[in-house]
């Protein structure tokens, strides 16, 4: 009895303190089932993206980048389809005996196998390898026929630039290749769209409209499990191409130049006198752009780097010059302009020029006799150019200079390795020289020698100014019909919008006309310098003024000596410079020419001028029709 | 013959078949179901090694779960000491013998299974006490023997657990013992007295803890600490079952678990699939089958006779229960990630082993509720 009391008793206090458990039990499962509803019901949504980002991935491919075309709308930076071989390693068997048979198929060298190989240990199993980024035709079709045998090789066709003028335009545009960690940090829109494979520009203006030509990616969403595998496709986002940028140069006067300058060094501009529109410009000798766009060997690399003739510079923007007697317009209207002289004024040219001691030396040794603009300019006469800067003074022919675009970048905006040259005064000396002025330097910057500096694209800027009456022009390079986004072009297009207005140069435009004459006589009349290169049709009759610009002083020795140009090393040659604008009758173009080392600008550069008018006039039909359709149409 | 006669009940096998509890039964069957999907689709949608082998042992073990249900429960009385000390003195062999896997040295090798001897302590030590209890006269309960006594049994196998080292099953362990000093008549204060002694020791408990241990707790209290190391199990577990939402994702559609994001998703983490891929809903029904059997098996301890059934079916619900809400609560981040397995569900053998056999001896009780144990 005793016992089942306590038996009792004691089934009471389980069955009791049970209950308080199954209590607490209850309160803990509700708890639980809580969670589970904030975490399913109220947060669903977050989880459900974190979960979406977990398992999707982006893959981007290189956008296709936009065609450069010429003012005629020729590509001449394009896209071309090329063909390229991947292997994907997890797909294959035994990866050394695949390279093997590829090497033997593809006859790659040790170099690139022992490359490959070293990249193959870098990617994931599942990425692909590129074994060659541009198969030939025949390559291509040789391992389709082998495909059957090489499992994981998968031949792929791309998209690659392309330059159809290969190497004419390679300073204008530059070329595209692999960027490097300074191309990525420095542009954001690369940094964004980057992707392995992608090529972005270098130099010129592939590298200074990037932003625009560069496009927008493919993009391929893939489910990838946790280790970053691709699972399957999701969706495939199309891309964009970049913008068609249409550019102002005439692939045919380009064409022209670069044959002129075939073998020499130098450059060649051709610029529009009252739109700015630069229609040439050809710096000597180009290189291949198509040769970078996969990484250039090192040998034809070398060749480059180390010819004389320095292909990597682009003269025209970037080759500085002394203007020699092409200065000489300048000097003339600087002094009728100041009022010192008028068309009157005589010199007395007796082959030199004596100040304080210092003889300063015409070309001609016997001397020019009595001389007035007009024919100081034909014969372009030293001496009497010293009496007429010694008469102005530097302070005052700077003003003119500068205004006429000299000392400062044309096409800045665009191209970033441009120069400014420079031109001097006496303030200018004693800022950077820290020495005074001696009037000896006066006279010598008359004739376009001493401090000045000037590039190719200034002198011709100049000579189109002075041709199209003395009226300010914005050069451009590309044409108005183009929409960019990038600020810093757009700006400098805006900007030659507005200088369109034509702001006057001078002060009393009969000077201009004066100065006009002058170089008209020079090429056209005889014992002008450039005589021999005129052409009588007025259709395409020209005018200019040659120059040729001392590298080195000439002894007293040499002088006595009096060495004809193939005599003298190359690197000692007078630089040949000749600016020129036509036709006369109705100016349009104006062109600078500058053979480097090429002896006197009466024989070497004015001759090319020849061609050039004759050409460019002839063109000039074709451009103004397109330009009055474009009119018309809008 | 007498010792004989007084382990076999008067019932017939056909009376003893027809006793069995068939609500506690087909809520396993279902759960064990259930499992067999979820571990195919852990597989991948195939049938591959971790389905194959988890129905193995199902039917195995179910088989096993029967058969201890025909044993009277005055048997599994008899055997509770007995058991008790076997499954000690194969923690010792473990500590000596052990197969060491990760560090810890946990298993035996049976050849057919990795017997984890920890696991069956968790059914051992509840047969144990309830034994004990059973026996004990109320007015001793709280004497200092006797509580001696009772500590002792429940610090041997938690000694030998955490020294593997394996906290989780070792906490296991002790809640088990803990609740049937709790359901014997310990007075509350001892509990209560404990807990702050508990609380305070707590710093030592923690300076005393493996790195791997406390690197767990200050993951579990801010999992984005190391998203990508400790804190990772978590935060995927978290994510696959937010983003299940209200009805889940769909049956091998669980992408958290088919991409591999998940961890352990076979064992420990398995929940967390079910959760992605069936949805609040499939979570909440599971919750509520697990409640069934937990209410069930309380149910057949209050209808049983004997002290030691009762105690022993009170003591396997709670400790069925605390295994749930740690495991849940576990995955759901509401815990620190301490190792154990969800009941049934989990793949694993010796935790499905140590089930059943709960299960078995529940289900004898059920069968033998008149018998009484004197």
């Amino acid at each position: 009895m005793i016992k089942d009391n306590f038996r009792i008793r004691k089934s009471d206090i389980i069955n009791r303190r049970m209950f308080i458990i199954g209590a607490a039990k209850i309160i803990i499962f509700g708890g639980i089932a809580m969670r589970l509803f904030s975490l399913q019901i109220n947060d669903n949504k977050k989880y459900l993206t974190l979960s979406d980002k977990n398992r999707i991935r982006e893959w981007k491919l290189p956008p296709t980048r936009g065609n450069i075309v010429d003012y005629f709308g020729n590509i001449i930076a394009g896209n071309l389809k090329v063909y390229q071989l991947h292997v994907i390693p997890e797909q294959v068997e035994n990866f050394n005996y695949l390279i093997s048979r590829l090497k033997i198929i593809l006859q790659l060298s040790n170099k690139r196998v022992e490359k490959i190989k070293k990249k193959k240990i870098q990617l994931k199993p599942w990425e692909s390898l590129i074994i060659s980024e541009n198969l030939s035709w025949d390559e291509f079709s040789k391992i389709n026929n082998y495909l059957y045998e090489l499992a994981g090789v998968k031949p792929v066709m791309t998209i690659s630039r392309d330059y159809p003028f290969s190497d004419i335009y390679t300073h204008v545009l530059g070329y595209v290749s692999q960027p490097n960690e300074n191309d990525i940090l420095a542009n954001e829109i690369i940094q964004e769209k980057f992707v392995p494979g992608i090529k972005v520009g270098k130099l010129g203006l592939e590298k200074t409209l990037e932003n625009d030509l560069i496009g927008i990616n493919d993009i391929q969403r893939y489910e990838v499990n946790a280790y970053g595998k691709r699972i399957n496709q999701l969706e495939y986002q199309k891309g964009k191409p970049g913008s068609k940028i249409r550019i102002t140069l005439d692939t045919e006067v380009q064409k022209l130049s670069a044959y002129l300058m075939k073998g020499k060094a130098g450059s060649i501009s051709v610029m529009d006198i009252y739109t700015g529109e630069i229609i040439a410009m050809y710096s000597s000798p180009s290189y291949n752009p198509n040769s970078f766009l996969f990484g250039i060997s090192q040998d034809e690399w070398q060749l480059i780097r180390n010819n004389p003739l320095k292909p990597l510079i682009n003269k025209t923007l970037s080759g500085l010059y002394s203007p020699g007697s092409t200065i000489k317009p300048i000097v003339a209207l600087s002094a009728l302009e100041n009022g010192i002289m008028d068309t009157d004024f005589k010199v007395k040219c007796e082959g030199k020029m004596e100040l304080h001691g210092q003889t300063f030396h015409c070309w001609k040794e016997k001397g020019h006799g009595w001389m007035s603009l007009n024919n100081a300019m034909k014969q372009s006469c030293d001496t009497y150019f010293y009496e007429v800067a010694r008469k102005l003074g530097v302070d005052k022919l700077k003003v003119t200079a500068d205004k006429f675009g000299l000392g400062k970048k044309v096409l800045g905006e665009y191209f970033e390795n441009e120069k400014a040259g420079q031109f001097p005064n006496t303030k200018w000396k004693i800022n950077n020289l820290g020495k005074g002025w001696v009037l000896g330097e006066t006279l010598i910057t008359g004739i376009g020698q001493g401090y000045t500096q000037t590039t190719p694209i200034q002198l011709c800027l100049m000579t189109a100014q002075i041709a199209n009456g003395g009226y300010k022009i914005q050069p451009k390079i590309l044409t108005d019909d183009n929409e960019l986004t990038s600020e810093q072009v757009k700006k400098a297009m805006l900007d030659s919008k507005i200088n369109d207005s034509y702001e006057p140069l001078y002060d009393d435009q009969k000077n201009i006309k004066i100065v006009q004459e002058a170089m008209f006589s020079s090429t056209n009349e005889i014992m002008g310098t450039s005589y021999k290169s005129r052409i009588d049709d007025p259709k395409y009759q020209f005018a200019g003024k040659t120059g040729t610009a001392q590298v080195k002083r000439i002894s007293k020795r040499e002088r006595e000596l009096d060495l004809e140009t193939f005599q003298i090393p190359y690197e000692e040659r007078d630089h040949a410079l000749y600016v020129a604008y036509g036709p006369y009758s109705n100016p349009r173009y104006a062109v600078s020419i500058i053979v480097e080392h090429g002896g006197s600008g009466s024989s070497a550069a004015a001759p090319m001028a020849t061609k050039l008018f004759k050409l460019i006039v002839d063109r000039h039909q074709y451009r103004k029709k397109l330009s009055d359709y474009k009119e018309f149409s809008i | 013959m007498y010792h004989y006669k007084r382990l076999n009940s008067d019932q017939s096998f056909f009376q003893k078949i027809k006793n069995l509890d068939y609500i506690l039964l087909t809520c396993i069957l279902i759960l064990s179901i259930l499992s067999i999907f979820i571990m195919y689709s852990t597989d991948g949608g195939e049938f591959l090694y971790h389905t194959k082998s988890h129905l193995t042992k199902l039917v195995v073990f179910f088989v096993l779960m029967l058969t201890i249900s025909f044993f009277n429960i005055k048997f599994w009385y008899f055997c509770s000491y007995l058991l008790y000390g076997v499954i000690i003195l194969l923690l010792i062999w473990v500590s000596i013998y052990g197969i060491k896997v990760s560090g810890s040295q946990r298993w035996m090798n049976l050849y057919f299974l990795a017997l984890q001897p920890s696991e069956l302590m968790k059914i051992g030590i509840i047969l144990c006490l309830a034994k004990y209890y059973h026996r004990a006269s109320i007015e001793k309960v709280n004497s200092f023997l006797s509580i001696s006594i009772v500590l002792t049994i429940i610090l041997l196998p938690i000694i030998l657990v955490i020294s593997q080292p394996d906290l989780g099953t070792s906490i296991l362990i002790a809640l088990s013992g803990l609740i049937i000093l709790w359901l014997g008549g310990v007075k509350i204060k001892y509990f209560f007295l404990s807990f702050i002694t508990f609380l305070i020791s707590l710093p030592f408990i923690i300076s005393n803890l493996q790195p791997y241990q406390k690197l767990r707790i200050l993951t579990f209290l801010d999992p984005d600490r190391d998203p990508l190391g400790a804190g990772y199990q978590i935060i995927q577990s978290k994510i696959a079952i937010g983003s299940g939402g209200f009805s889940g994702k769909g049956f091998l559609q669980g992408t958290q678990s088919y991409l591999d994001f998940l961890p352990e998703k076979h064992t420990d983490f398995i929940f967390t699939l079910f959760s992605e891929e069936f949805g609040f809903i499939g979570s909440v029904g599971l919750l509520l089958l697990y409640t069934i059997i937990i209410l069930r098996i309380i149910q057949i301890g209050v209808i049983s006779q004997s002290s030691f059934a009762r105690l022993f079916c009170f003591g396997y619900a709670f400790a069925i229960f605390i295994y749930i809400t740690v495991n849940l609560s576990m995955v759901l981040g509401l815990l620190p990630i301490v190792g154990s397995p969800l009941p049934i569900m989990s793949y694993g053998g010796s935790s499905m082993l140590a089930t059943m056999i709960g299960f078995g001896i529940v289900m004898s009780a059920k069968v033998h509720n008149q018998q009484t144990i004197i």
